[in-house]
């Protein structure tokens, strides 16, 4: 269905191509997921798919690329249409319509669809991607997660024979990844619809895909195989696969299901082991926020939201797509000035402070971290960022580097990988170390090796001192680093309490390894290993 | 029943108002009428614009008319044209070389001078308005919807030309907030020096993103052959650029404007028949915009406006222009002033949006 010959791309002004010499083929009826580090060219991969490289990016393409039997040499992506539907990964560049139905319908409007079936499979993949409850609304109007699935749906409507997504759960909530998830397995099983995805969260994903492809080995090598065979080795792996090759599993379990099958020893052996103490002693109050609400038009974002936040702890914040997350931090920020109730932050009102003192109380990474930046190169940005916060010179790009390396000090930011500008985003908001972190959705694009950099980071500031909060979906993050979770529904706070119970007690909101373990209350494959070698050490016998 | 549609009103028609108001507004100089069309417009957008984002562009549109007024009196009072007449104020003037006739440096300021300045920024900030109307009473998406397949390299400029309005003014807000995240200063001088650059890069950007989605969504695929493509561009813009002289000549000719007229209509069956012509394409319209008595209403209404104004230029032109010499009141042009009230009437006539309905509910629970 999808064939890569010997395929070398490289954009303009780069001095190494973004993607050297891959050859591929995807059957049809195929769940491929590509998976590779933050920057290794899986959405160069996946935009050759249907031509938008290089006809909408620039670059020399060597090689040939087929799909469905036509050649992106010969076809343009608007000729492809039919035969492959594109996600790509900001949703937000992506949209022509204005409203959410208009958008479901646009391709096939393109397409020549009859009226009578376009009706049809716009209210099929209205119920499908749980969406009927938005169909007239302004695609403006909607939270990250709700316009990530109208994207997907908008991919959806015109049935192509091939769907390419990329990164299409990174800004969805739990429950709702499972479900654009299980229904793209639904379009894998019912129509035969093969399926092309790039994802850094396999947790998710892994057990869904027929074949991997890993661009994780090095320039020019390319891994294609079952599951099984590629995770057992990779270098990026989920932490089910993980917990495997820690207890020793074989084969490689890929779904939680699986592995609680082989996870009967391990429980055992677990069994009379402690969890670590809970993180380092909150000390004092740095933010409050006293019966805040918000509205975006006639819509509730935040409805009487009173909180506390303390030194020394990283908070996560947590709820479905729209639930009030980043409204929230906006207010803390100082971005938005609050319509009832109040917010302090180190006794002062955020929204009165002008920007400069601003950034010394608290400092925030959007969900959008590409708005950030505004330099020409990597390395002006650093600077900027340097002497906008009075650091030393080279604290930004030595905190970039030790986030994410290998980013060349002369690329201009806008042509980063996802992963890669969320970093830079990062390292900006991070050195100068504020009282109060706020980042909102810190994973998306990273891969496990830089999010568990980005882990240590923030546990280091909590025991600093520092207050973090994190608005994420990314259950994993949440257990690796939180000392505490509040549950945000319909801008109310549902639940505020010590993370290992929220996590281990919550059916959408747990981890992995809790999953694999319940009702033990372990959150992460680094916890289990600790324990190993303790136990271990007391009690040589096991 | 007019009001029962839940579809919002055709972006065509409201074009068609707003172009025919802006028309009305290029003929004439009158400070009452340019008052009376700038009232009409805005009593029309509060009172039918949607909740989106893109209904901001009449505000963002009405600060630059400002700006317009503000500039074109400065330049009056600092470089311009010596107008004679009744002097406020006398700068200290700056003698210059004899090849620089028509450009003066300081010098009298008269009451003329002062008055007739506002009076033409005043007619541009009205144009503007009319087009920040039409901007945010109808979606530039469901105007493009409008133009045939067989356009589409017009149509992809035509999206990113009346997309870029709206996202400049979604930009704006967007990189102010990076930049208070980034604790730069938002406001002065240097606020917004740091804003220009990153704002039209964005919108920009965004554009380019937004004209690569519609292509590999299938936007522009050779529904209709080729030799068919070549005869409908041909005609499509032989008829824009009839309407673009058309506009030119009925707008700034000041003598009885028959021929302008005539090409204006000429270009707009060529137009017409262009569109019909390649609308013979594969595509198909999920809940097509229909054009109903509303559509004709609301077009009619400000075409009624227009009609008044070349009713009384024909007549009586002089009632249309700001009276300088002596200073007096402007004269009261009773069938153009009647013609412009008729153009509010698509505050009644356009249906309600959606959003705007909900809310009205509310409050009357």
């Amino acid at each position: 269905m999808i064939s890569f010959d010997r395929v070398t791309v490289t954009y303009p002004g780069a001095s190494s191509p973004a993607l050297e010499n891959v050859t591929l083929t995807i059957e049809e009826g195929h769940f491929a997921l590509v998976v590779g580090p933050t920057g290794s060219g899986k959405s160069t991969l996946l935009r050759c798919v249907n031509g938008l490289v290089p006809y909408f990016s620039g670059g020399r393409l060597n090689g040939t690329v087929t799909v469905d039997g036509r050649s992106t040499e010969n076809y343009r992506p608007r000729d492809l249409a039919d035969a492959v539907g594109f996600v790509g990964q900001d949703a937000d560049a992506s949209f022509v319509a204005d409203t959410v139905e208009d958008e479901l319908a646009y391709a096939m409007e393109n397409l020549g669809v009859d009226p009578a079936s376009m009706r049809r499979r716009v209210e099929d993949v209205l119920d499908s991607l749980n969406l009927h409850a938005l169909r007239q609304r302004a695609i403006t109007t909607l939270s990250g997660g709700q316009r990530q699935r109208v994207a997907i749906g908008a991919a959806f409507t015109a049935a192509p024979r091939a769907l390419v997504l990329d990164e299409p759960t990174s800004s969805l909530d739990p429950v709702s990844a499972e479900e654009v998830l299980a229904s793209l397995a639904r379009l894998v099983h019912d129509q035969g619809t093969t399926i092309l995805v790039a994802e850094h969260r396999l947790e998710r994903i892994a057990q869904f895909a027929d074949v991997v492809v890993d661009l994780g080995a090095g320039p020019g090598q390319v891994r294609v195989g079952p599951p099984a065979q590629i995770f057992a080795t990779a270098q990026l792996a989920p932490p089910v696969v993980r917990l495997a090759r820690l207890a020793g599993w074989s084969p490689v379990p890929l779904s939680v299901r699986d592995a609680r099958r082989q996870a009967g020893g391990l429980r055992r052996r677990l069994g009379q082991s402690r969890h670590p103490a809970a993180g380092t002693a909150r000390g004092e109050k740095v933010a409050r926020l006293k019966g805040l609400s918000a509205n975006y038009g006639p819509i509730p974002a935040l409805s009487d939201v009173s909180l506390d936040l303390y030194e020394g702890e990283v908070v996560a914040l947590m709820g479905r797509n729209g639930a009030g997350k980043s409204t929230l931090l906006y207010h803390l920020v100082g971005l938005r000035r609050p319509q009832h109730g109040s917010v302090e932050v180190l006794g002062r009102a955020p929204w009165s402070l002008s920007a400069p003192e601003a950034i010394r109380l608290v400092g925030l990474v959007p969900q959008d971290p590409g708005a950030l930046l505004c330099a020409e190169t990597v390395k002006g940005e650093c600077s900027d960022g340097d002497r906008d916060s009075g650091l030393a010179p080279g604290t930004t790009r030595a905190v970039l580097e030790s986030l994410v390396g290998g980013i060349e000090d002369s690329s201009h930011p806008k042509d980063l990988s996802e992963g890669q500008r969320l970093a830079l985003a990062l390292a900006l908001v991070l050195a100068p170390e504020p009282p109060l972190l706020l980042l909102d959705e810190p994973t998306r694009g990273l891969d496990y090796g830089a999010k568990e950099r980005l882990a240590a980071r923030l546990r280091d500031l909590a025991a600093r001192g520092h207050c973090v909060v994190v608005a994420t979906h990314d259950v994993e993050l949440v257990a690796e680093v939180a000392d505490r979770v509040v549950v945000l529904a319909d801008g109310e706070v549902i639940t505020d309490g010590p993370a290992r119970s929220v996590v281990c007690h919550s059916a959408g909101l747990a981890s992995q390894v809790s999953r694999i373990l319940a009702p033990a209350e372990w959150l992460t494959v680094e916890e289990v290993a600790a324990a190993l070698t303790a136990g271990a050490q007391s009690e040589p016998v096991l | 029943m007019l009001h029962s549609r839940l579809q919002p009103l055709h972006p065509v028609a409201w074009w068609c108002w707003a172009g025919a108001l802006a028309v009305a507004a290029g003929r004439t100089t009158n400070l009452l009428v340019l008052c009376l069309i700038l009232v009409v417009v805005s009593w029309v957008v509060t009172t039918r614009r949607s909740a989106s984002p893109w209904a901001r562009s009449f505000g963002a549109l009405l600060r630059l008319g400002a700006f317009v007024i503000v500039i074109r009196l400065v330049v009056q009072v600092l470089f311009g044209d010596r107008v004679p007449g009744d002097t406020w104020f006398t700068l200290p003037s700056i003698p210059l070389p004899h090849w620089a006739a028509g450009v003066a440096i300081g010098g009298p300021v008269t009451a003329q001078a002062v008055l007739g300045a506002i009076c033409q920024g005043l007619q541009i900030a009205v144009i503007l308005a009319c087009f920040g109307a039409a901007n945010s009473l109808a979606s530039s998406f469901r105007l493009l919807r409008c133009v045939p397949a067989g356009l589409y390299e017009v149509a992809v400029a035509v999206t990113v030309a009346i997309s870029f309005t709206p996202q400049v003014v979604l930009s704006m807000s967007r990189v102010r907030d990076a930049r208070r995240l980034r604790g730069r200063p938002t406001a002065g001088l240097k606020g917004w020096r740091g804003l220009a650059v990153p704002v039209l890069d964005g919108a920009l950007e965004r554009s380019v993103a937004l004209a690569a989605s519609m292509d590999a969504r299938g936007f522009g695929r050779r529904a209709i052959s080729r030799r068919r493509r070549r005869l409908t561009a041909a005609a499509t813009l032989g008829g824009l650029v009839g309407l673009g002289v058309g506009i030119f000549q009925v707008l700034y000719s000041s003598s009885a404007s028959g021929v302008g007229v005539a090409v204006l209509g000429f270009g707009g069956v060529l137009v017409i028949g262009g569109m019909v012509a390649a609308s013979h394409g594969s595509r198909s319209r999920y809940r097509p915009d229909r054009w109903l008595a509303a559509e004709w209403l609301v077009m009619l209404s400000g075409l009624a406006a227009l009609a008044g104004i070349l009713a009384v230029g024909g007549g009586d032109p002089s009632s249309l222009t700001q009276p300088l010499y002596p200073l007096s009141l402007p004269a009261v042009p009773f069938l153009a002033l009647a013609g412009i009230l008729f153009a509010a009437a698509p505050s009644g006539i356009a249906p309600v949006p959606v959003r705007v309905r909900a809310k009205l509910q509310e409050a009357m629970a």
